[in-house]
């Protein structure tokens, strides 16, 4: 049955479908409706599940890992700062190899504050050994929780999986969800069985051990490194699984429209489906566009990409997210996987835009692709550029005067 | 696609509204997107909320630009320019206020002359509920506005407010209703607009961001009290009274009052400062004289004090 379901509603569904036992929780905008209709659930008797509240976020992942070493399946949910306060937990135990799906709800990151969605937080844990899986709408995220599962268990994998959906853009966006039934859950993630690697106070182990001299050190990290890139055998299996049973099938790539296309927009999260309907617009005038969405960042499927990409002539990256000092990070990851093809696109070109929500306009894509298509043709690529109108700018000049204000009098 | 803005302000429920209109076009078989957008996240501030509809898949996400319905709860919201209830409207954009004025009134009131329709409902028995009647009455002339059947909307009610107790549900039953009839002379009257416009559209004004050092460019307000001047008191839906002759003087509302709104006469009466009592009545549920009443606001919350001679000491 189809029904309306927000993106944090469609990512509650998905931890209470995927039987999820253990859930450590702390509250943050825009993730907290994930942790309330939770906890609804619990207290009315609709799931039997356990959650803790606790005192940080940093506890949290401490919990959820330590949790998942036992063998328990377990959810998790932040945002934004509370991902950064994690942080330190998040690449601690990725290294314990036990899996368990933390949603994040992305937001842009401080300062200045604001609450609305860019990719920094999710990016800032991009090296940290959590898969990341980034939904563009609702029905996205719930199917994508049972793929985490999935995939994060996998024997050739047993890494945590963050699935990262937009705030406000998703995370309080109704749209018709259609929830798998319990039949198709059943078979698709039977429950989770860690072998040997799961500890029990009957069998003493010690996790996160340390090794001296970097040797031994190396070994575990590349053995990490491996799990992680096995992850894009592994999703596109399980991808088609999922399909099977239920009509919708995940590969580790959206391409819209890209058959023919000439030039196509690279982006990922909600803001694709923005690019959809300009796509959808500029075909209606003749012209040959298409979008590349990749659902998994880590692992990157680049080899995938750079098949998809074999015959456009221009890219437009957008990266929704800014490396101070580097520019969009999508963009020199797409660059560094296509280095070494020979057929690559002539033009890459890189836009910022969406930072802290602020909206891409159609207008604005139908640029982008005129823009990418002018430097494929030419030959001349137009250096990185902000998404930023006149207009914006002199409304920021205009607060600024206000807010120097004080400064001003006092000289 | 159809595409609906609602404005309200925190607590009025134009958030439900969105959802129960939302509801009801999903029920009537079309693919349904609806969300709101907090603005400062509290009572009163004003928000939106929006809904779009239409026969096929919607990609359009985000805010909506020349809606075709503009649904506002209260007009005292028109006064206010950052609640955005006028931006982006395109030419065929019709705007439904609630208030007890006529439309050719508020027309004249708000010095406008954009057509608007007016919806006039009851104030609620209960200040406080979660669920004001509002967004069902929004909804339901919404719905009305879009050539909806009153049976989605009654369906769409139960989906959105499950929970409410009986009572509570009727009264929400009855207001839709009421509202839902009132629009029945304009029945339709917001029509399906096309896709969004062509490739041809202008194009954006791009600039190249010009660099400016860290003296300006931080984000930083220079100067103290700056959050004086935010004008608090416009959040306000209702409004505080004081009745002094009822009051102890005993200093509690003052105590509670998380803005700091409360000070005292040369008396010793407590007095409300309009301009950044946000209306929140904390001060009413804590004043045990029952001193404190709730009136509605009438958007001359610029005044600001209530009898300044209250509050002779300013
Ligand atoms: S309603 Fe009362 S408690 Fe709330 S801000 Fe106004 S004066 Fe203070
Ligand atoms: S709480 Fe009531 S009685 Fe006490 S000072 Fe305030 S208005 Fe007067």
């Amino acid at each position: 049955m189809r029904q309306l379901l927000t993106g944090n509603g469609a990512a509650a569904w998905g931890m209470r479908l995927a039987g999820a036992e253990y859930v450590p929780a702390f509250p943050i905008t825009p993730q907290t409706e994930i942790i309330e209709t939770i906890s609804g659930w619990i207290s009315s008797g609709e799931l039997d599940a356990r959650m803790v509240t606790m005192d940080s976020e940093h506890s949290m992942l401490t919990a959820a890992g330590t949790a998942a070493a036992t063998g328990v399946r377990v959810f998790t949910a932040t945002s934004s700062q509370g991902l950064l306060y994690a942080m330190e937990m998040l690449y601690t135990v990725a290294g314990w190899r036990a899996p368990f799906v933390l949603v994040n709800v992305s937001r842009a990151l401080s300062s200045p504050i604001t609450l609305e969605p860019d990719h920094n937080d999710v990016l800032a844990a991009r090296d940290s050994g959590f898969l990341q899986i980034h939904c563009s709408t609702c029905q996205e995220v719930v199917d994508s929780l049972l793929l985490a599962y999935r995939l994060g268990e996998d024997e050739r994998v047993r890494l945590p999986v963050i699935v990262n959906l937009d705030g406000y853009y998703l995370s309080f966006t109704r749209e018709p969800v259609i929830l798998p039934g319990e039949d198709v859950v059943s078979r698709f993630l039977p429950p989770y069985d860690p072998e040997e690697t799961q500890f029990r106070a009957k069998d003493p182990l010690s996790q996160g051990v340390a090794v001296l001299g970097g040797s031994h050190y190396s070994y575990f990290r590349y053995e990490t490194h491996y799990a992680s890139q096995n992850g894009l055998s592994v999703f596109a299996e399980i991808g088609r699984e999922f399909g099977d049973l239920t009509g919708r099938f995940y590969s580790l790539l959206e391409e819209y429209r890209t058959d023919d296309a000439e030039i196509v927009f690279f982006m990922i999260g909600s803001f694709a489906t923005k690019a959809k309907e300009a796509v959808n617009r500029l075909r209606d005038a003749g012209q040959k566009v298409g979008l590349l969405r990749p659902r998994l960042l880590r692992p990157f499927p680049e080899h995938a990409i750079a098949a998809a990409l074999r015959g456009v002539k221009g890219v437009a990256v957008v990266d929704q997210n800014i490396s101070f000092g580097k520019g969009g990070i999508l963009f020199a990851e797409l660059a560094s996987a296509l280095y070494h093809i020979k057929e690559r696109p002539l033009a890459l070109v890189s836009f910022i835009g969406g930072l802290g929500g602020r909206d891409i306009s159609n207008a604005e894509f139908y640029e982008m692709a005129r823009v990418t298509a002018e430097a494929a043709q030419s030959g001349k690529i137009p250096p990185p550029r902000l998404l930023y109108t006149k207009e914006e700018l002199a409304r920021i000049q205009g607060l600024k005067a206000i807010a120097s204000a004080g400064l001003h009098k006092e000289q | 696609m159809f595409r609906i803005r609602f404005h309200g302000r925190g607590g009025q429920g134009m958030k439900t509204a969105s959802r129960i209109l939302g509801s009801a076009f999903f029920l009537e078989g079309y693919e349904t997107q609806d969300a709101p957008r907090y603005g400062a996240e509290r009572r009163g501030a004003p928000m939106f909320a929006y809904v779009r509809a239409a026969k096929t898949t919607i990609f359009e996400r985000g805010i909506i630009l020349r809606p075709d319905l503009v649904v506002v709860a209260d007009e005292s919201l028109l006064l206010l320019q950052s609640a955005g209830v006028l931006a982006d409207l395109a030419e065929h954009s019709l705007l439904l206020i609630s208030s007890s004025h006529s439309p050719e009134e508020l027309q004249k009131k708000l010095g406008m002359v954009r057509p608007l329709l007016t919806l006039s409902m009851p104030v609620p028995k209960d200040i406080f509920t979660s669920h004001p009647p509002q967004s069902s009455a929004c909804a339901a002339a919404a719905a009305q506005l879009l050539g909806l059947s009153l049976q989605s909307v009654r369906q769409a009610l139960h989906m959105e407010l499950s929970g409410l107790s009986d009572e509570k549900m009727a009264e929400n039953e009855e207001t839709a209703n009421s509202a839902f009839l009132q629009m029945e002379p304009h029945r339709g009257r917001v029509g399906e607009q096309p896709e969004t416009g062509s490739v041809s559209e202008d194009r954006p004004s791009w600039i190249i961001l010009p660099f400016e050092d860290a003296r300006i460019s931080s984000p930083a307000i220079h100067g103290e009290a700056t959050s004086l001047l935010m004008d608090t008191g416009s959040w306000r839906s209702l409004k505080p009274f004081i009745h002094k002759e009822q009051c102890s003087r005993c200093d509690l509302c003052h105590t509670y009052c998380p803005e700091g709104a409360i000070s005292f006469d040369n008396d010793g009466y407590p007095c409300i400062d309009y301009k950044h009592c946000k209306g929140c009545l904390i001060c009413l549920v804590q004043c045990p004289l029952h001193a404190i009443e709730a009136v509605q606001e009438d958007g001359s919350f610029h005044n600001n004090k209530q009898g300044d001679d209250q509050c002779d000491n300013s």
